[in-house]
């Protein structure tokens, strides 16, 4: 269990600008009429996107009102869920790295390194000119492409801690480099070629409609067993 | 044995083909869709059955006979969840599924809640995986446009998908926590019974399924139960996605028949262990809470759920994490240990609290800094939270930590021993 609070310095007030708006009365209405608290997740969400990529408390407020919630539900939401962010985090990038085993195995603790050295020395510190911070999370679900680091929506994979730091600085420059592997692998597939889906079969539409056939040897299985039972029940009538 | 590019499921799982809903079609998705709605859910729920398809979260209950315990005359509406709170460490084969091969992901899910006599399914997308999950939608959307999916369409079954997504809490893979978090509270397991066949989502009859049981159900209707259940062995059958990270030359996600040997997938598609066969120290051979399998073991180890069961392990999600010699493994294990501590979701005492005692001990360990009698304490630490818990993640906890005590117990003696001797040297 982690154990969250919310920042002590808040802005003193929080609304959604006018198409934050329009997107959450689109979402609320995805769910049945009256369970619009299940909103609650996307909405804080989009709020913290809205905020410089924070979570405010007169957000939390703001949301619970829009969805008939009591404030102390939505806090708890809003602490219980890691990725809600409860204090302010680098306006360019916030560097988070997956430190989990799979990660940690092939060289976690390199990327944290490159984090205390060009970021802060500690995470959920803002860098000098406020542009960065950084944090350890656990396992981001792309341990095939360990280690890896999540910067916003996109993902850096097959780091090494020089990959990381051409990443900040690309960041720092306002060219991030393109998301994924970044040794070039095609998403999760063995480097350096396929050893599997290379039938070139499989893409050229020739699988189509071979159900076809199967579902009507069914059906020609199933009529000949009615049959058989028809004839075999017909025995029994005789005397 | 070796799996035929033919016979695999996935077909766009490195996507380097066309993602969109044409190229799907083309690679055999949607087709035949209407033919086997309009054979009935019974036909559908029997040919999965058949199929012997069991559940790819990882507990490998029966996809079929799951969803046969749905109510069929129920006045309230009935629901359909997927799974898609990929966070098991070491498993990342649901976000290859929703970024790379979403139509069948999207073409399952109709299939699943027709045989449910379900109309509405909510596809949980963990938080983290926004990429993945505005992928899943573009397919969604791609599917209402071409009448696939939605009101009064082509395949006779109205039917609606909402996208939903979570913010970071592992424990909301757990099917009630994920329910929980969907009416929009904290993600804290609920008691079973009421299991949510009954009880679940809005307090209606739900079914929560895995993104990889769902997005198979589409093929194993095309080619028929007994082509999936020809493949992998008796009770262990079809193909699954095997996600194989940490230390093998070249770490990958790939289907291949359940049952293959481990030493068979490393050779096959990774490159080996890290510095050969012999320089493998130990595999976690399904997702971080399924215990290690030592060396020996290893050496003619099939994957599938029963060897793993017996083994004392288990098959989970197939994530499979390879530790070559040069690993510390009390640091691999106590780095999950604070990973469980971190997910625990506070509810049960037993998990709260023990989860931290599991990594302060382990911690101390990995330096050597403890007493020999700490490590039947720690074992003992395990047993009182395993099977003391609301949910699973006690035993999730409690297991590496036990397969590391069952395989290296010398190693940590060796560590407190090396320990005492230098602080004794230090006096």
């Amino acid at each position: 269990m982690s154990v969250r609070r919310l920042h002590p310095e808040q802005p003193k007030n929080f609304a959604f600008t006018p198409e934050n708006e329009a997107w959450a009365a689109a979402t609320i209405a995805k769910y049945p009429p009256g369970k619009q608290a299940s909103a609650v997740i996307p909405l804080l969400m989009r709020a913290q996107e809205q905020h410089k990529n924070w979570l405010p408390e007169p957000a939390i407020r703001h949301v619970a009102e829009k969805l008939g919630m009591a404030y102390i539900r939505v806090y708890e939401v809003a602490t219980f869920y890691t990725q809600f962010q409860l204090g302010p985090v680098g306006t360019t990038a916030h560097v988070q790295v997956c430190g989990t085993t799979p990660c940690m195995l092939r060289g976690a603790e390199g990327l944290k390194d490159v984090c205390r050295k060009k970021i802060h020395t500690d995470q959920f510190h803002l860098s000098a000119d406020g542009a960065f911070s950084w944090e350890e999370v656990e396992c981001a679900g792309t341990c095939a492409n360990a280690p890896m680091v999540q910067i916003f929506a996109d993902t850096y994979e097959d780091l090494t801690p020089e990959l990381l730091e051409k990443v900040i600085d690309g960041y720092a420059r306002g060219t991030p480099p393109k998301p994924g592997s970044q040794i070039g692998r095609k998403a999760s597939s063995p480097a350096g070629g396929f050893t599997a889906l290379t039938d070139p079969a499989l893409y050229d539409g020739s699988t189509l409609g071979g159900w076809q056939h199967r579902l009507a040897e069914i059906d020609a299985k199933s009529a000949l067993t009615a049959a058989a039972s028809a004839s075999a029940t017909a025995p029994e009538k005789k005397p | 044995m070796a799996l035929h590019d033919r016979d695999r499921i996935f077909r766009n799982i490195y996507g380097v083909h066309d993602v969109s809903l044409v190229g799907a079609q083309k690679r055999g998705t949607w087709d035949g869709t209407a033919a086997f709605i309009k054979r009935g859910p019974d036909w559908i729920v029997n040919e999965v059955k058949a199929s012997g398809l069991r559940g790819r979260g990882g507990a490998g209950f029966p996809t079929g006979l799951k969803w046969s315990f749905m109510p069929k005359a129920d006045p309230r509406p009935s629901y359909l969840v997927i799974n898609a709170d990929e966070s098991e460490p070491g498993s990342c084969k649901d976000r290859e599924i929703m970024r790379h091969d979403p139509h069948l992901l999207v073409e399952g899910a109709l299939l699943a809640a027709f045989a449910m006599r379900a109309h509405t399914c909510f596809i949980y997308v963990r938080g983290e995986f926004i990429r993945e999950r505005e992928a899943l939608q573009r397919a969604v959307d791609e599917a209402y446009a071409a009448k696939l999916i939605g009101k009064n369409n082509s395949n006779g079954w109205d039917f609606d998908i909402v996208v939903h997504h979570g913010a970071g809490a592992y424990i909301c893979g757990e099917e009630t926590a994920m329910l929980e978090s969907l009416e929009g509270k904290k993600g804290q397991p609920r008691m079973k019974p009421p299991f949510p066949a009954n009880v679940g989502l809005y307090g209606a009859p739900t079914t929560v399924n895995n993104v990889e049981s769902i997005a198979v159900a589409g093929e194993i209707l095309r080619r028929g139960a007994a082509w999936f259940s020809g493949l992998g062995k008796p009770n262990n059958t079809g193909t699954k996605l095997f996600q194989i990270s940490g230390h093998v030359t070249k770490p990958c996600v790939v289907e291949e028949e359940m049952g293959i040997p481990l030493k068979e997938l490393l050779e096959k598609h990774c490159g080996g262990v890290r510095g050969g066969w012999s320089n493998l120290l130990a595999v976690i051979p399904g997702g971080s809470s399924m215990p290690m399998i030592n060396e020996a073991d290893c050496q003619t180890l099939t994957l599938d759920f029963d060897t793993l069961s017996k083994l004392k392990s288990g098959m989970g999600t197939a994530a499979v994490i390879v530790m070559d010699k040069s690993t510390d493994i009390i640091a691999a294990i106590r780095r999950l240990a604070y990973f469980y501590k971190h997910e625990s979701c506070g509810q049960c005492t037993p998990c709260r609290e023990g989860t931290g005692w599991l990594w302060r001990i382990l911690s101390r360990m990995e330096a050597g800094h403890a007493s020999k009698s700490e490590i039947d304490l720690l074992f003992d630490v395990t047993k009182q939270i395993e099977g003391h818990t609301i949910c699973a993640l006690g035993e999730a906890a409690a297991w590496p930590v036990q397969g590391l005590l069952r395989n290296f117990r010398p190693v940590i003696e060796a560590r407190i021993d090396q320990f005492t001797e230098k602080r004794r040297a230090a006096e």
